[in-house]
């Protein structure tokens, strides 16, 4: 019963859960994606699952930044981290996500000048600290980091500090959704939209998604009753046969989102014709790179990478895990070969990967929610 | 998750227009406003922050539930370490630690 004092109000939980129950057409099958990690995390923490209808179904989606990142990237990055008198700086998640040559801890273990930052502002301070050395700062992260990034570059360009490079790997969600929903093998009736992000973005660059594929979207918070709200929220629609985008997540997400926040992106990244995704392939114009006018700043322009390209492991399927055409435990290497302390693919690295998830909270599930809400 | 905290603004760093000192459940940084320029906090004000960045202006009340839903989520401790391992301060601002770290989004 660990974690049920914690719940607000189990007895709305139950009733969302009812309600949900209510609204599910038994003659019809659900299939609701939540997009991004934060969610995926929540809805194994809380066991939400038990809760749900078995006619409800969730698919986790690709908004792990450190899941869709395909390997060459690492490659390419560690490649530069190797050079003589440089210090590769990237978020904690990174630092143990594998490359050919094993992972950024690994390299930090053979002698290469590995950091950890919590904030891209923080490699630029060891650029300045540290003149003799070249800082490179591995850039990942959805439209929530993405401005973070943008703002450090223009702060860097401003101070004129050349020992200071991002290799940039930022992605964009609404192209990720778009080849989701292109893609033959997969049907999905609704989307928990993503709520951080939507910070960022606002809730406009969603109306596509509901007026020209008819799937309704509600952005949603990360508590359990923010989550659940949010699937009745999509039954209702689905219900009455229509598709709007709805923002569950008002306290925090403002419908146009952070115009600031959106300009510095618009100042300093420009649209990649094409990027690759771990398990989606390559997707037309779904990530950022530095514009020419701060090359100066970034890695890609500034140095030789190699443009490494890796396939996945065989034996792993994180591509459709990542699809939600298989779930995590119906790999052939999970909980075996991969795991959280050794993972194989990247949906085990961070807690937002649904391997990760799925592994840490498998075992909690009959004393999470499902429970509390009973009580 | 794409960790998001929330910190209440103490004072804005006079050498530097956009810093500002943020207290987290007791422990103060610095954190850029950089961000919230078409609406820049002040003192008493509430922000979500992420790494490093503050991102959006909150009430009070929506602070307390996402310090709650961060405890919930078993997500406290690694909030409070991105929080301690912010060096805008002083220090180098990077911490040559292993072990779970602040996940993004």
């Amino acid at each position: 019963m660990k974690y049920v004092d914690e719940f607000r109000a189990p007895e709305i939980i139950a009733k969302a859960g009812e309600e949900i129950r209510k609204l599910a057409d038994p003659g019809r099958h659900y299939r609701i994606m939540e997009v991004c990690g934060g969610h995926t995390h929540a809805i194994y923490r809380f066991g939400l699952k038990d809760l749900l209808p078995s006619n409800v179904e969730l698919i986790h989606g690709p908004g792990c930044p450190v899941c869709v990142l395909p390997m060459g990237r690492i490659d390419d990055g560690l490649s530069l981290a190797a050079k003589p008198d440089f210090m590769f700086t990237a978020f904690g998640d990174m630092m143990r996500v594998p490359g050919t040559h094993g992972s950024p801890l690994e390299y930090k273990a053979r002698g290469t000048d590995v950091r950890i930052v919590y904030s891209p502002a923080d490699a630029l301070k060891l650029a300045r600290n540290n003149p003799e050395k070249h800082v490179l700062f591995f850039a990942i992260g959805f439209e929530t980091t993405a401005p973070s990034t943008a703002l450090t570059v223009m702060r860097a360009k401003t101070e004129g500090l050349r020992n200071f490079s991002v290799f940039c790997n930022h992605v964009t969600i609404i192209p990720a959704i778009r080849a989701i929903l292109d893609s033959p093998d997969m049907r999905i009736d609704g989307f928990v939209g993503p709520g951080h992000v939507s910070t960022v973005i606002g809730c406009r660059p969603y109306h596509w998604i509901a007026k020209g594929e008819g799937k309704p979207v509600v952005v949603s918070g990360f508590e359990p009753l923010d989550i659940l709200q949010s699937i009745v929220m999509l039954l209702r629609q689905l219900r009455r046969g229509e598709a709007h985008v709805e923002n569950q997540y008002r306290r925090v997400v403002p419908w146009e989102g952070n115009k600031a926040a959106l300009r510095a992106m618009g100042e300093v990244f420009e649209i990649r014709p094409y990027f690759e995704w771990r398990g989606l392939g390559f997707i037309s114009q779904s990530a950022l790179k530095i514009r020419p006018s701060y090359a100066e700043w970034d890695a890609e322009q500034r140095f030789t990478v190699p443009g490494v390209r890796v396939t996945d492991p065989k034996a792993a399927q994180c591509g459709e895990v990542l699809k939600g055409v298989l779930k995590p435990s119906q790999c052939k290497l999970f909980g075996r070969e991969c795991t959280p302390e050794q993972p194989v693919g990247a949906l085990m690295v961070s807690s937002e990967g649904s391997c990760a998830a799925y592994y840490n909270y498998q075992h909690l599930k009959p004393v999470t929610i499902a429970n509390a809400a009973s009580l | 998750m794409c960790l998001a905290i929330p910190g209440k603004i103490v004072e804005l760093d006079s050498q530097n227009a956009h810093l500002a000192l943020v207290d987290v459940v007791g422990v103060r940084r610095r954190v850029d406003l950089g961000l919230l320029q078409d609406d820049a906090p002040v003192p008493g004000d509430w922000v979500l922050i992420h790494v490093g960045f503050a991102l959006s202006k909150i009430s009070e009340a929506d602070a307390a539930d996402q310090m709650r839903t961060l405890t919930m989520l078993g997500e406290t401790e690694a909030a409070m370490q991105e929080v301690r391992g912010y060096g805008l301060e002083n220090g180098e601002g990077s911490r040559q630690v292993q072990g779970r770290s602040d996940e993004i989004c």
